[in-house]
């Protein structure tokens, strides 16, 4: 369904724009169809920057990103794009104008999509979307911003993009602000919403999230992709000395940074790329080393 | 004993009301002890956090003793606090990294610091205390748009804890960082401890896998009152209070292969803090409720160091 190929993004920094920042260089990957593929990396490493152009919010610099074989910036028409690709973003407060009622978010939906909706059917239809992404119709219709929680807000959020019946949804640290018991219960809805076929690119810095979501992974570092493929080989058998360092800072209920076994997982080992037969180098800069598992050179790195 | 708090209870002054988000917590703090103090947004942490520090006009102190070293903080009296402030007792509050003026270097941000406290800054050992927490002195110089987060949470856990109080607190440091800058974070709090810079500490989050890696304790809250408070290792192993169960086995970790299984939330809200039900506050959402609920169950020790407020965990 979408397919990013050789996607770059150069900021233009500082004084009249004399300087470049390579945001993000020759990142290559997929999201199918009911698929869930998690975008890890710390902050600054590019992740936003990636929704952003996906999103049309930013330009690409170099590269193509596809939807089904198009190309996405080919597709002149926005709301024909916005209407299958739809973002959410970190802070649900700032998407609300603390004025108006929170619901007001729908209503912008009829007026730029469905402008000839029956105000009936669009109710019906509201209330379809708010009930699946479980919140009570009766309990946030009519509500302003503040007396709604983040959780609540972030849901509302969701529900407004499946009301275009979206295909796509780039999901910008929606969990971050949220939290601990929140947390569960968008990320499941979050596997409710693939399991009817949507196909979700989750963008985190927190491992244990997209660890639990995710079919896929992707862990970036200064713009490049380190390593990615499916989530149990990421997760279960890092390849990539970044990621190896990634998963032992991740904090753990059953296990103390200060066990031996965490501090293991660091030590030096051979470069996986370069082990790796010629053969397996299948995609540039990346090798496969087993069943969709890629890893990137780590040596390059040290440089 | 370095904190003690007694039945304390503060109240914020709305137009509908007045809303009960601290309302009557007993609990101690030893000497040495890193207490990680988590709970539901909303649950009261930050309110508690500030009532140790200074209570915004809105909130009335209404009930309760706090006594830090054996002296009794005069709360509600803004002057009297003054002397605790940053000497005794020091807060890194919320959001505090996003909160550094952004015109004013570094250096010269932690001089007017001092000086507005009356302390002159001694740049040696303002020097060594930056090298604790792995940042080069030429961090004065910058602005704080120039450094990332993670390096700006060490720079205010420096000025922070520059006159070695008895208890720090820190409201939530370490939820907008990576991983990477969190576990920095994290062990810098830890080395202020270890090397006596502070005496105790209050860490406060919503991350329960961060704080059990460098707490002795935790503390857990729900809806203005304590739900539990046990060893570490002990609240996360052996929770005895429903919520805290529920909360703890919410959480998503790696190392562990889902494939479809799901972790279960905890379904419903908590309750608002305008006109709090009577009796158990979680009696609501919980999957054990019965009669004897509907009193207030007290704040008891099951086992050393271990408190529990619920009915069903005697
Ligand atoms: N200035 C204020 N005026 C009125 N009510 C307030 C104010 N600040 C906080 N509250 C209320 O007091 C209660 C406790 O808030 P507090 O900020 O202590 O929560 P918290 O546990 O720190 O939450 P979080 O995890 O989101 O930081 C909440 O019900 C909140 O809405
Ligand atoms: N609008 C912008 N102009 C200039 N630089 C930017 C802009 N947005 C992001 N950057 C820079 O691009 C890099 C990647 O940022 P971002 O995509 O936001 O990372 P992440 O979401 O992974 O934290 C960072 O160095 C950041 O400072
Ligand atoms: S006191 Fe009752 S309602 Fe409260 S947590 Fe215990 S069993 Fe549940
Ligand atoms: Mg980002
Ligand atoms: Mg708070």
């Amino acid at each position: 369904m979408l397919k990013l190929d050789g996607v770059s993004k150069v900021y233009r920094v500082g004084a009249f724009g004399g300087r470049e920042l390579k945001a993000v260089s020759d990142v290559s990957f997929e999201v199918g169809e009911g698929e869930v593929v998690s975008l890890i990396g710390e902050s600054g490493s590019g992740k936003s920057t990636l929704g952003r152009m996906i999103l049309r919010l930013a330009s690409v610099s170099g590269g193509t990103i596809t939807l089904d074989g198009r190309d996405i910036t080919s597709i002149k028409d926005r709301k024909e794009y916005y209407r299958q690709v739809q973002g959410v973003f970190q802070d649900p407060f700032s998407c609300y104008n603390p004025v108006f009622r929170a619901d007001r978010v729908f209503a912008m939906i009829k007026e730029q999509y469905f402008p000839r909706a029956g105000a009936d059917e669009w109710r019906k239809r509201v209330e379809g979307a708010l009930e699946s992404v479980r919140l009570d119709p009766g309990n946030v219709l009519g509500k302003y911003p503040h007396q709604l929680s983040g959780g609540q807000l972030q849901r509302m959020l969701i529900a407004r993009a499946v009301l275009l019946d979206i295909r796509l949804l780039v999901a910008d640290e929606i969990i971050s602000m949220l939290d601990a018991s929140t947390r569960i219960d968008v990320l499941n809805l979050l596997a409710d919403l693939r399991a009817r076929g949507l196909g979700i690119l989750f963008v985190t810095h927190d491992l244990s999230l997209g660890n639990y979501v995710s079919d896929r992974t992707v862990v970036l570092r200064h713009g490049k992709i380190v390593e990615m493929g499916r989530t149990d080989l990421v997760f279960g058998s890092p390849a990539h000395p970044y990621t190896r360092s990634l998963l032992a800072s991740v904090p753990r209920l059953h296990a103390k940074w200060t066990d031996a076994e965490m501090t293991d997982a660091v030590e030096d080992v051979p470069c996986a790329y370069h082990e790796a037969p010629q053969e397996s180098r299948t995609r540039p800069g990346l090798a496969e080393i087993d069943s969709d598992h890629y890893v990137a050179c780590a040596d390059k790195e040290k440089a | 004993m370095a904190l003690n708090v007694t039945d304390l209870r503060v109240y914020y002054r709305t137009l509908r009301g007045e809303v009960k988000a601290l309302d009557g917590v007993t609990f101690s703090v030893a000497d040495g002890e890193i207490m990680g103090l988590a709970g539901e947004s909303g649950s009261g942490k930050s309110t508690l956090a500030k009532s140790l520090i200074r209570l915004d006009g809105r909130m009335r102190h209404v009930g309760g003793t706090v006594e830090l070293d054996g002296a009794a903080m005069p709360l509600s009296d803004d002057d009297a606090m003054d002397e605790f402030r940053f000497r005794k007792v020091s807060l890194i509050p919320q959001y505090s990294m996003s909160a550094l003026n952004p015109t004013r270097k570094i250096g010269r941000m932690v001089g007017e610091l001092l000086d507005s406290r009356g302390e002159r800054p001694d740049r040696a050992e303002l020097e060594r205390r930056l090298e604790l927490v792995g940042l080069s002195k030429d961090v004065l110089d910058r602005y704080p748009i120039e450094l990332s987060g993670g390096m700006k949470q060490r720079v205010v856990m420096v000025v922070s804890t520059l006159l070695n109080p008895s208890l720090l607190i820190a409201d939530e440091v370490t939820s907008a960082l990576d991983v990477s800058s969190q576990k920095a974070v994290a062990t810098t709090l830890l080395g202020f401890r270890d090397r006596g810079l502070v005496t105790s500490m209050m860490v406060v989050t919503h991350d329960i896998s961060l704080v059990y890696q460098i707490a002795d304790s935790i503390m857990v809250m729900y809806a203005g009152r304590l739900a539990e408070k046990a060893p570490a290792d002990v609240l996360v192993t052996a929770p005895r209070h429903p919520y805290t169960q529920q909360l703890v086995s919410a959480l998503p970790e790696v190392g562990v292969r889902y494939e479809d299984r799901r972790l279960a939330g905890i379904p419903g809200s908590p309750p608002s803090l305008l006109k709090p039900p009577g009796g158990c506050r979680f009696r609501d959402r919980c999957p054990l409720a019965f009669d004897q609920c509907a009193e207030q169950p007290p704040f008891a020790e099951v086992a050393p160091g271990h408190l529990v407020a619920c009915w069903k965990a005697e």
